[in-house]
């Protein structure tokens, strides 16, 4: 079921908490709903779901106007930061709670259960109790309780955050064969960017109740269309410089000058962004030197981000191999004119270089 | 400040006989960075509880510098714990809750404002000390944790529980690397428990992974991740984790499923049990020459991008090289000098 | 957390709002009619105003001054009551076991005295504390101190105050008790690595997470107490002399011994919008000091 969101809007004491919204959800591929805790995320799902009424805009659902219908009348699941699952029912009446609800006949709600936990791999856990489970296969429970309804609409609200990493890693690779095989429309709340790029389908980033960008995670990734979206889309965070653009080219701040990545720039003060993994210790043919002082570097086993203060501000720098260089020593970085983004003075991209954009 | 030793140190829960953390042997050096790396019930958060003293051991001693503290309470250890949601008095303000634990020690007024003031400093909290503290973000209510640790400075150790769990992303970032800047400037053993591997290898200077109630492997990130001891440290550092083919070993040469034979970086002698070949994501390339494979997905990370294929019907994550076009027939090419020979889990040393 | 938008919920409303009116709307308003006529029996009535409001607010009068007493006295007792249990409430509520039969055990034990009708309470109270027969009485007596609920003043009061702190007091501590429960152990672990008190964890940690229940207690006790009659009805009569004849008792005394229905209903009124007006203050005050610390 395609959702419309047109102009969807919440304000709350005359105070906006969501700015108007327009968005057009499709099942198939997962939309990601990526943003920092308050940025709006679960205020947008719940509008979506209809369990808050907007106070402006309205929702489609397969073209049918249905802002302000009841959740209830609506063919809407949820799954929770939390796994909320009935303690006392063992897995199988967990997943089949909504189809009881429902009255459905018993060989069908068996037939749909087995379908749900074989898609979550639960068909050995069927006669266990929640409790008994770990918490991956808790959060599989709560998520097949949600699958088994057929919902046309599927809200998932952080739903990994409480998972060990590893299991993390599991049902990522997992929910992408999940979103395709099932015909609902999936829209999935994160913080974190990684988990955004790695489900792979359509992302919003949202930042101060806002969403500043909708579109295909790399295209957003790659391509921000405003400096919120970049700081939002980059982990570690985005390395920024304030720069003047002069004929042609960027002066930053701090001294160092580099040639505009592309023409037609317009003249006066600009933001140039760039990503840990687009920066270099190392000399890069066209590359232009920037002094920056080590505050600490932390490895990973096969990289190190360097962790730096240059003209005045915290960078990240992500460098191949195992580096350790001495807090306060003073280092070099190289920044790649095509490697960067530059944000003109009302935050908008203005440009982004060829390699910027290139994997 | 102190050097951590556990002597035979075991424990299991009342009520039954099975061993939550199985006897074991270990020294923590002076001031150093440790980080206790493990899934849920891996018996991690018992470790610390041990050290901490919330927990007594069963069978074992914990020793701080030589002297016997196994039977010493929390309070008599000189111990300060940041834990995975952050504690802060609510009704005090930042200063008296830095404060507190010195005023619950008797220290004379003036002292303990001199150590709040510099721990304050210390930890970007000097601009807030009037304020309430429970008005405050879920980041600065853990620095206050962690202060309420630094400002004492008799103490022996920190134990971090999960500290970043409720901390987003990018505030994980800025508090990490001051956390690992602080490790520098006040020399004091750190012990971080995480199921996060990210979050261990850039804290530590030691890893200590374990696995149901097991030390698999000590190391420092690099020995983690270029040789793991473990098929479980092969998978669980890394993102994705090492892969695994099945495969025979002859002298310096492995056999792959589908008859594929690939040189060795040294020679193995007999091998029994379930042997294996582990190389990681980052060591392996879709390339023009190589292994044929049959390719599942690409996942984009934003900087990288990791290819999802088959090989011969094993599951396998390679790394898709920068700039690269998906090639129609994607073969597999492994870098040689990386490539591991593990027997039942472990790891076989070669020779030459 | 589901909060569907439909207004004809309101429409469930209604039944309440029917019996609302009928239980608490149409004898609140016949109160009114009272306290504005004088009645001479025989179902006469004559319109008298705010004459009685007058006579009630000014305390050189009979009817003032009597009203002055009995609402000190109550006052007096309902702040000894708070005084008394809301201490020994939380005391009892950290002294109570945290897991273990124990806490079904005292749980049970505690919520006894809640489960007593009130005129029992009072018959109770009335044996138990007799010179002759009652066992406290008689005990205390024994023990060469004179105490005679009955005869002396001080005796009626010790014995009201100790019947009330002996019905109410587990009300605090189940309230205490469930605060307590609600703190997650990482704030003990914190505390113990800081190494504080158990004062200082009193101070520190449990005292500010019981803030909300204590708000809660505090409120219902000072009502109850504020509007005791039962109790020291059956006990003192509110006696001897009017020792113990607090608002509740006189307006009785008024309404029915007397069949003074003008001044007992203004007298009604004016009890109830003391009452309103306090726990008003009460509660405004506590919860914007809790809203301006969440700020």
């Amino acid at each position: 079921m395609t959702i419309r969101a047109e102009g969807l809007a919440l304000s709350a004491g005359g105070e906006p908490v969501l700015h108007p919204v327009s968005l057009e959800l499709a099942p198939g591929l997962p939309n990601v709903l990526l943003g920092p805790t308050g940025a709006g995320k679960t205020t947008l799902l719940r509008l979506l779901a209809g369990l808050d009424r907007p106070s402006e805009g309205r929702l489609f659902a397969e073209g049918q106007e249905v802002t302000g219908q009841p959740v209830r009348r609506r063919s809407v699941a949820m799954v929770y930061q939390q796994f909320i699952n009935y303690p006392t029912l063992s897995v199988f009446e967990n997943i089949a709670s909504p189809l009881r609800v429902a009255r459905l006949k018993r060989a069908e709600i068996e037939q749909r259960v087995r379908e749900a936990a074989r898609l979550m791999r639960l068909e050995p856990y069927l006669a266990r109790r929640p409790l008994e489970l770990s918490g991956g296969q808790q959060q599989r429970t709560a998520i097949a309780r949600a699958l088994v309804k057929r919902a046309a609409l599927v809200l998932m609200d952080e739903p990994l955050a409480n998972l060990d990493y590893k299991l993390r890693e599991e049902l990522r690779e997992e929910l992408p064969k999940l979103f395709a095989e099932t015909g609902s429309t999936f829209v999935y709340a994160t913080t974190e960017p990684a988990e955004a790029l790695l489900l792979g389908g359509y992302v919003a980033t949202l930042s101060e109740g806002r969403v500043t960008q909708f579109g295909r995670a790399g295209e957003v990734f790659r391509r921000p269309a405003d400096l919120a979206t970049a700081r939002v889309f980059s982990d570690p965070p985005l390395n920024e410089a304030p720069a003047r653009c002069e004929g042609g080219r960027l002066v930053l701040d701090s001294g160092p000058v580099l040639p505009a990545p592309v023409g037609g720039l317009a003249e006066g003060p600009c933001t140039i962004g760039i990503r840990a993994h687009q920066v270099s210790l190392e000399t890069l043919p066209g590359a232009v030197p920037l002094p920056a002082t080590v505050r600490v570097a932390e490895v990973t086993g096969s990289e190190s981000y360097v962790h730096v203060t240059a003209g005045g501000r915290d960078w990240v720098v992500l460098a191949p191999g195992v580096r350790r260089p001495e807090p306060g020593q003073e280092v070099t970085l190289w920044l790649d004119p095509q490697r960067c983004l530059v944000f003109g003075v009302d935050g908008r991209l203005a440009a982004v270089a060829a390699l910027a954009e290139a994997a | 400040m102190a050097r951590i030793a556990f002597e035979r140190l075991a424990h299991g829960y009342p009520g039954s006989s099975a061993y939550a953390l199985k006897p074991m042997d270990m020294v923590w050096e002076n001031a150093g960075a440790y980080a206790l790396l493990g899934p849920s019930g891996c018996g991690k958060t018992t470790l610390l509880n041990i050290v901490s003293g919330l927990l007594r051991p069963r069978e074992g001693r914990v020793l701080f510098d030589g002297h016997d503290v196994t039977a010493l309470p929390t309070e008599r250890r000189n111990v300060a714990q940041v834990f995975q949601f952050p504690v802060v008095y609510d009704t005090m303000t930042v200063r008296e809750n830095l404060a507190f634990p010195l005023r619950n020690r008797g220290v004379p007024a003036a002292q303990a404002r001199m150590r709040v003031e510099h721990v304050a400093g210390l930890l970007g909290l000097a601009g807030m000390l009037d304020r309430r503290a429970r008005n405050l973000g879920a980041d600065d209510k853990q620095k206050i944790s962690l202060g309420r640790g630094l400002v004492r400075d008799d103490v022996a150790a920190i134990l971090f529980d999960e500290p970043l769990t409720v901390i987003d992303p990018h505030l994980k970032w800025e508090l990490r690397s001051r956390l690992k800047e602080l490790h520098r400037q006040v020399p004091v053993t750190m012990i971080y428990v995480t199921h996060d591997q990210t979050e261990a290898l850039t804290f530590a200077d030691r890893v200590v992974v374990m696995s149901e109630g097991e030390v698999v492997q000590v190391g420092t990130p690099e020995a983690l991740f270029e040789r793991p001891a473990h098929s479980f440290v092969g998978h669980f550092i890394g993102s994705p984790g090492m892969n695994f083919l099945p495969c025979a070993v002859e002298g310096d040469a492995a056999l792959l499923p589908g008859g594929h034979r690939i040189s060795l970086p040294r020679a193995y002698g007999p091998l029994t049990g379930k042997v294996e070949l582990g190389i990681r994501p980052e060591f392996a390339a879709l390339a023009q020459e190589g292994l044929p494979v049959t390719l599942r997905r690409i996942e984009d990370l934003g900087r990288r991008r990791i290819a999802r294929v088959e090989l011969q019907g094993v599951p396998f994550a390679a790394t898709l090289p920068e700039g690269m076009v998906v090639p129609a027939e994607p073969r597999l090419a492994l870098d040689p000098a990386r490539l591991h020979v593990y027997a039942d889990g472990r790891l076989v040393e070669g020779r030459g | 957390m589901a909060k569907p938008v439909d207004n004809r919920a309101w429409f469930l409303v209604l039944p309440v709002v029917a019996l609302v009116a009928f239980s608490a709307l149409i004898p609140v308003m016949t109160v009114v009619n009272y306290s504005v006529q004088d009645s001479f029996g025989n179902n006469e009535f004559f319109w008298n105003g705010t004459g009685w409001f007058k006579e009630l607010l000014d305390p050189s009068t009979d009817l003032g001054g009597r009203f002055l007493d009995a609402l000190w006295r109550t006052l007096l007792f309902s702040g000894l009551c708070l005084l008394i249990e809301v201490p020994l409430g939380i005391g009892v509520a950290l002294t109570l076991p945290r897991r273990g039969w124990g806490v079904a055990a005292s749980l049970v034990l505690l919520a006894l005295p809640l489960l007593i009708p009130w005129n029992v309470v009072g018959t109770i109270w009335q044996v138990f504390a007799r010179r002759d027969i009652g066992l406290l009485g008689a005990a205390v007596n024994g023990l060469g101190i004179e105490y005679n609920y009955a005869q002396s003043p001080l005796a009626a009061w010790v014995t009201v105050v100790a019947m009330d702190v002996w019905h109410w007091t587990s009300l605090v501590v189940l309230l205490c008790y469930a605060g307590l429960r609600a703190i997650p152990d990482a704030y003990y672990q914190a505390a113990k690595v800081d190494g504080a008190s158990s004062w200082a964890v009193f101070r520190a940690i449990q005292l500010p997470k019981m803030q909300r229940v204590l708000t809660i207690a505090i409120l219902l006790r000072f009502m109850d107490s504020f509007m005791i009659y039962t109790e020291p009805f059956v006990v003192t009569g509110g006696g001897p002399g009017n020792a113990t004849t607090f608002l509740s008792i006189d307006l009785v005394k008024i309404a029915l011994g007397q069949f003074d229905l003008g001044k007992a209903a203004a007298m009604s009124i004016v009890y109830n919008l003391i009452v309103l007006t306090v726990c008003w203050i009460f509660f405004a005050t506590t919860t914007r000091s809790q809203s301006e610390a969440v700020q």
